[in-house]
């Protein structure tokens, strides 16, 4: 695996040596903390994204690399028109590798097409997320002990959240998976994900209510109904408040489910589930920013 | 009607009912100095009509264009008034600046240099399914 653009670049072996290098920095974080001593991360950010940017540069911090980078594409050569493929063909000069985000789909492969470093793909407009897959695997796999054998509620924008597109085609190659998408009909999952279930006999359903599947799950993933998704304001103030998670719905979960979300959240989850131990989403960002390390540091080849 | 037939060139058959302009323009058969005719609405004891275009020279042609339009065209190739070879079309894998992608918020949509190139992602019973590389978008037509 050179770059890692979309969640299938990963093989279920490049899953596996990813999560299981993840799960050995965990246990012994002190032994990776010089691995990319004179190495530099790259950060291009073209939309703004603070926590991805924030986690990629700690993660790099964390192995004993540099970072440089910017967080919005106001600053750079791109709001000056320059094509993607220049502005990579600039970067890899100065930088070992590279995490980028970009508003429009598709960019992450354009910035691999042309790039002689690995390039990592940190969100493409409503595309794809692979590092927030990769987060999403660890914590599962760090919290649940498996990755094969569950049920996992996916709740609110599935057409344009990428988190989801994204963990959907991860969770496919392990055993006995099978998903309740929960959605309002305007924003059900793309017509090409639900063929590749459908092809590979996966089995799901699709739900209008979180109630009517929250006491069947072993995960439950929220997500945010983002207002930069939409064409019109009416449209998003309308469906936003839909799908809450609160204490009542909690109640009908089953003890041992775990309740992740990629953050931000708006209102999705009310603020009295934070303390409900089944509340998974923020010990997902550490486990977020350590399966990251473990990306660098597998990219860049490196081993201690 | 009557069209000459062709002494030496090609003969693009079993083309769509209505497609055979599209296949005029996609081939650029506008820019040839030889002869070409189109015939539209022509018998078919196969589909009732079809079109057929006749170009009275030995052109190079994209395969994976004509595959892409209308895999069930045939390509007759003439010499001395005779078909010496006639070829059979597929759909293509890849296609490159044949068709634009037309998802507002794909890269190919603010970066004019780059090419537009879709890929085979399944068949379906009215033919192939093309998804954008970059932000695999389904082209619809």
């Amino acid at each position: 695996m050179k770059h890692l653009i979309e969640s299938r670049d990963l093989s279920p072996s490049d899953t596996k040596g990813i999560l299981d290098l993840a799960d050995q920095i965990i246990r012994e974080p002190a032994k990776y903390a010089q691995v990319c001593s004179g190495k530099k991360l790259a950060t291009l950010f073209f939309e703004p994204s603070t926590r991805t940017r924030l986690s990629f540069e700690a993660a790099m911090m964390e192995l004993g690399g540099n970072v440089i980078g910017f967080a919005s594409a106001d600053s750079t050569s791109a709001s000056k028109g320059e094509s993607v493929a220049d502005t990579i063909r600039v970067v890899q000069n100065y930088a070992d590798i590279v995490a980028m985000r970009h508003p429009k789909e598709g960019s992450a492969k354009v910035a691999a097409l042309h790039a002689s470093i690995p390039i990592i793909n940190a969100g493409d407009g409503g595309h794809e997320h692979p590092t927030q897959t990769l987060t999403d695997l660890l914590t599962i796999n760090s919290l649940l002990g498996r990755l094969d054998h569950i049920t996992i509620g996916l709740c609110g924008d599935l057409t344009f959240g990428r988190t989801v597109h994204s963990l959907i085609h991860a969770l496919m190659g392990y055993d006995h998976i099978s998903f309740a998408l929960i959605s309002p009909q305007e924003l059900t999952l793309p017509s090409y994900i639900r063929e590749e279930m459908v092809g590979r006999d996966i089995p799901f359903k699709e739900v209008e209510r979180l109630e009517s599947v929250i006491d069947e799950l072993d995960v439950l993933y929220m997500t945010r109904v983002q207002r930069e998704r939409f064409f019109n304001e009416e449209d998003y103030i309308r469906l936003r408040d839909s799908y809450i998670l609160d204490g009542a719905k909690m109640k009908q979960a089953k003890k041992e489910m775990i309740v992740l979300h990629p953050l931000p959240r708006v209102n999705e989850i009310a603020a009295e589930v934070d303390d409900d131990p089944r509340a998974c989403y923020f010990k997902q960002v550490l486990y977020g920013k350590y399966v990251r390390m473990a990306l660098i540091m597998t990219l860049l080849e490196l081993e201690v | 009607m009557n069209v000459d037939s062709v002494e030496r060139g090609l003969v693009i058959d079993h083309i769509k009912a209505g497609k055979c302009m599209e296949i005029y323009s996609v081939l650029g058969l506008d820019k040839l100095d030889c002869s070409v005719a189109i015939i539209k609405n022509a018998r078919s004891k196969k589909t009732g009509k079809k079109d057929i275009v006749k170009i009275e020279d030995r052109i190079d042609i994209d395969l994976d264009v004509l595959g892409f339009i209308d895999p069930n065209i045939t390509i007759n190739i003439i010499e001395n008034g005779v078909i010496t070879q006639k070829r059979r079309l597929a759909p293509p894998d890849r296609i490159t600046n044949v068709i634009k992608c037309k998802n507002p918020r794909c890269i190919t949509s603010v970066e004019p240099d780059l090419s537009h190139v879709f890929k085979r992602t399944g068949l379906r019973e009215d033919g192939a399914t093309y998804r954008c590389v970059y932000c695999e978008q389904e082209y619809d037509g």
